[in-house]
């Protein structure tokens, strides 16, 4: 009953989505419950709702990315919106628009939503300064994705029915990763109790100024823990050649059976994607009993349909937001 | 000010709720291919009451679902109020089914549009029938009900109140004659 008071109660306010540091507590509780309501809608025979008809929803992805950009398309398309994608080797990005001049010829185009990518932390909230329609961050540098974070987190209130009081792990390149950063805003508002675990040249410094516990032992990390969130080694990004190499960061760090044996019985095992079997988690991790990771998938449309929802019934009543 | 005025008390909503339930299993010759689903909250409430009396009375067992029809409705983004979202559930098959759609109060036929278009995608009834508590008219959409618990006349000014136990802690139907009411509440449709 709590829960459908809150919905009665709280209003959407914002215009973008552009990180979970900028939410509150209610606003991404908001989200889940609706998000609730649109996943009962993945399992109908007819998996679409009217609610975003005649919406326009723009990807545009600087980064290369199939999972997040096909998960916001289909969650776009479930709810009757059209989808366009924009792929920046193709485009005028490469004749050299910038991306607040591409942001506003879309916005021209009258489309209502842009989802952006980019590899630069802040683009998406530059872009959202510079555009009217709404903008969502799916993934900018180190910063921030915040439908990631979201999902993650609409995954374990479905597990265990609550956030609050709840034991998570995140475990692997803190220092690059925005999905940990998000998955901490959003975590430690509602409650949870975050440890993030890596070899010592992957912890940001300062990161426990986030309310997270730091561990170098994954061991020690897993004792008492209620959900591990598996980050991919992102070797590709090491340009300082400063990583343990992969038979190393596996034998240290990887999520094996062994060690979720070893941990509660009903742990959950989260990851991302793309998987890394034998690097960041065992195949048999991956696969087996205690994983969630296909269910993340899933859940992570419904929370992009929640988020696109939200957005454009803020938009029309809210003009323009400043995050900063 | 307002003034509010009690309409219906609650025994008399027990007594519709009878009467409507011996009505659909008339009509329908029994229940064998019934199925029952309320629009959120109040329909879904009432949803529950006729299935019961269906069930005691006849011996039998119903499906019931509960339907919201928030991502349906036509002012999404228009509306001066942000939706308030619930959970459709619907966990049997409708195919070949009579449905019995259930809402508190008929008015402009709005809602009852959204629940039969978020209804056909769950499948292919054999038909859909309409009951609703309450008809207070100015239907704005070719909607007519197939039973219906008490007709209303009112003026459009005026608010229909519908209030049952499991939600509201009391039961009773009220109008509101809203003129000079600055509190704005929600239109029910």
């Amino acid at each position: 009953m709590t829960r459908q008071e809150n919905k009665k109660k709280h209003k959407w306010v914002h215009k973008d989505l552009l990180g979970l540091e900028y939410l509150s507590r209610e606003d991404i509780e908001l989200i889940l419950d609706t998000a609730d309501s649109f996943r009962e809608i993945l399992d109908r025979p007819i998996k679409k709702v009217p609610a975003l008809r005649g919406k326009t929803v723009v990807n545009l992805f600087y980064e290369p990315s199939t999972r997040t950009r096909v998960s916001f398309e289909i969650a776009a398309k479930r709810l009757s919106a059209d989808v366009i994608n924009i792929a920046t080797e193709t485009s005028s990005v490469r004749k050299g628009e910038t991306l607040n001049d591409t942001g506003r010829n879309i916005e021209a185009l009258k489309a209502d939503i842009i989802v952006i990518r980019h590899n630069c932390s802040g683009a998406a909230a530059m872009l959202a300064r510079h555009v009217n329609i709404s903008v969502i961050n799916a993934g900018d540098g180190w910063h921030e994705h915040p439908t990631q974070g979201l999902l993650d987190i609409f995954t374990l209130r479905k597990r265990f029915g609550h956030v609050e009081g709840l034991r998570v792990v995140i475990v692997g390149d803190i220092a690059h990763s925005r999905v940990a950063r998000s998955n901490i805003w959003g975590l430690t508002k509602l409650g949870a109790k975050v440890t993030v675990c890596a070899p010592p040249v992957l912890i940001p410094p300062g990161i426990e100024k986030m309310g997270v516990t730091v561990k170098t032992n994954i061991d020690e990390a897993l004792v008492d823990a209620d959900a591990v969130n598996v980050l991919r080694m992102q070797f590709e990004r090491d340009e300082r050649n400063v990583f343990p190499n992969q038979l190393e960061y596996f034998k240290n760090y990887g999520i094996t059976m062994d060690r979720i044996k070893r941990a509660k019985k009903d742990i959950i095992v989260m990851h991302p994607g793309p998987i890394n079997r034998g690097i960041e988690i065992s195949s048999e991790v991956a696969d087996g009993t205690n994983s969630v990771i296909l269910e993340q998938v899933t859940n992570g449309i419904a929370v992009r349909m929640s988020v696109l929802f939200w957005l454009s019934q803020a938009t029309k009543k809210i003009g323009h937001e400043d995050i900063d | 000010m307002q003034t509010k005025k009690e309409v219906l008390t609650k025994d008399e909503i027990d007594r519709l709720i009878t009467r409507l339930s011996h009505e659909i299993v008339e009509k329908n010759k029994g229940v064998s291919t019934l199925a029952i689903v309320g629009i959120r909250t109040r329909g879904y409430i009432i949803a529950k009451r006729i299935a019961k009396v269906i069930e005691e009375q006849y011996n039998a067992r119903l499906d019931v679902g509960a339907l919201d029809i928030t991502f349906y409705r036509d002012d999404l983004g228009l509306a001066s109020e942000q939706p308030v979202v619930h959970n459709t559930e619907i966990d049997f098959d409708i195919e070949g089914k009579d449905i019995i759609l259930i809402d508190d109060v008929l008015y402009t036929g709005r809602t009852v549009r959204c629940g039969l278009d978020a209804l056909m995608d769950f499948g292919r009834p054999k038909t859909i029938q309409l009951a609703v508590l309450i008809d207070r008219g100015h239907r704005e959409l070719p909607i007519k009900a197939d039973y219906v618990g008490k007709n209303l006349p009112t003026s459009q000014s005026e608010i229909v109140e519908v209030k049952l136990e499991e939600v509201d802690g009391e039961s009773g139907v009220f109008i509101i004659n809203r003129q000079d009411d600055q509190t704005g509440e929600q239109e029910k449709t």
